[in-house]
């Protein structure tokens, strides 16, 4: 008997997960959630992901995806006729692909050394941070979203800015998104969190500080 | 296609990723101009055409510019995907998504452990590439039984996005074989891949884009002074 259904792998606090909960309530579309224990990982995701072993994991009618921002397009794909989350315009998509690509591979790489550093150090990362950002928010010019009217691909690959960037704020004790450095960002993380799909996936921010906060003092203690 | 419809390409004749570009491009049968950067002083077209990361391949249709290798390729399957033009990407979207994830994890694996492997700094890194990345073309070897279900491409019976994606190293995986006798697709660990690697590569499309191995010899032995 063929398993039916929705099914996400995930971990409460990992951004990556939530691209795929947001693109799923997005289309509507039921699904179980599975959360893990990434230091004892379940036989299941094991199974289901045997190449990289992370979460998320979407397993649709039994057959397995991994990597959130395929998910995500998958998800787009799969459920067609729902909420359109890529652009339709093919070189729409192409910029999207290509935004959402520079965060993944800039932004969060200069995102995390803030994270694990101090001091001088400290506000160096900030400000390569920051320039960073500044390049990803010429994709939000004369825009409410990254995707236009509504949200989109994009909204759904950097979304987690919108939540998560604030909690590092907090743990940290220094600002990253500006009103004077970054408005059009500070703005569209506004608009962003009040989206309902968006709101109903968040990971609870005390808990996410609480564990943030834990996780910066092993790091700087190594 | 509507008369008045440009493709350029700018490129620089030994990088892997403007080679799976001009792969995608001959597969699908399609006419462009290709232009030749000198990275040491590149043109203001290639700074104005990609600000971001002023890199090569950059794709420019009807004057619009799209970047990032694996973004170009996607681009031109969706914008050149009818007319008896063949397809690279799948049509069911699971198969789709495989095929995304496999072409992932040739760079996120295969290329970072490939370039620890020829560039690393000391004996132990490029050990360490060496170890990555024979796993990841034993990963590989699994992937193409799979997706290819015995034919001869990752794609099936043609080639497809992934065969394209992995294409892109087939001439840098012969100047390495050649320059440290190291066979990245070995036919006897990794079978199928080995026989990839001759099939895909004397494929008449690949061949009219791949560049010449003795000439990237000497780039890659002039890279390393």
């Amino acid at each position: 008997m063929a398993e039916k259904g929705v099914k996400v792998f995930g971990m409460w606090a990992s951004p990556m997960v939530i691209r795929v909960e947001w693109a799923l309530r997005l289309k509507g579309v039921e699904y179980e959630y599975v959360d893990e224990d990434l230091a004892n990982k379940s036989a299941d995701l094991l199974r289901y992901n045997p190449v990289t072993k992370k979460v998320p994991v979407l397993v649709h009618d039994g057959k397995p995806i991994a990597e959130s921002t395929i998910i995500v397009e998958y998800i787009d794909e799969a459920w067609k006729g729902g909420y359109p989350i890529m652009p339709a315009d093919p070189y729409e998509r192409a910029r999207a692909r290509f935004w959402a690509r520079f965060a993944e591979e800039k932004c969060n790489a200069a995102l995390y050394p803030i994270f694990t550093t101090t001091g001088e150090a400290q506000r160096k990362a900030v400000h390569e941070a920051q320039q960073c950002l500044k390049t990803l928010e010429t994709a939000l010019e004369g825009k409410k979203f990254f995707g236009g009217d509504a949200v989109g691909y994009l909204d759904i690959v950097v979304g987690w800015y919108a939540h998560w960037l604030p909690v590092v704020e907090e743990v940290i004790g220094a600002s990253i998104v500006t009103d004077e450095e970054l408005p059009l960002m500070k703005a569209w993380f506004d608009r962003f969190l009040a989206v309902d799909v968006v709101k109903a996936a968040l990971p609870d921010r005390d808990r996410l500080v609480a564990a943030n906060k834990a996780r910066r003092e092993q790091l700087l203690s190594a | 296609m509507a008369g008045g419809d440009e493709l350029k390409l700018l490129g620089f004749w030994g990088s892997p990723f403007v080679l799976r570009a001009r792969l995608a491009l001959s597969f699908k049968g399609l006419s462009y101009e290709y232009v030749e950067e000198d990275l040491k002083n590149k043109s203001e077209l290639l700074l104005q055409s990609n600000p971001v990361h002023k890199k090569v391949p950059v794709l420019i249709h009807n004057g619009k510019p799209v970047c990032e290798t694996q973004v170009i390729v996607q681009y031109l399957d969706e914008v050149y995907g009818a007319n008896g033009r063949p397809s690279l990407l799948p049509v069911d979207p699971y198969d789709r998504a495989m095929a995304r994830f496999w072409a992932a994890y040739i760079d996120d694996k295969l290329l970072s452990s490939l370039m620890m492997m020829s560039m690393g700094k000391t004996e132990e890194e490029k050990a360490e590439g060496r170890k990555q990345s024979s796993g990841a073309v034993e990963t590989l070897e699994g992937a193409l039984k799979e997706c290819s279900k015995g034919k001869p491409f990752f794609g099936g019976d043609s080639v497809g996005y992934v065969d394209v994606v992995l294409g892109g190293f087939v001439a840098w995986v012969r100047i390495i074989d050649r320059m440290t006798g190291l066979k990245i697709f070995d036919s006897s660990k990794t079978p199928i891949l080995a026989a990839w690697l001759e099939r895909f590569g004397s494929l008449d499309a690949a061949k009219a884009v791949m560049p010449d191995v003795q000439r990237l010899v000497e780039l890659s032995k002039m890279r390393q002074v």
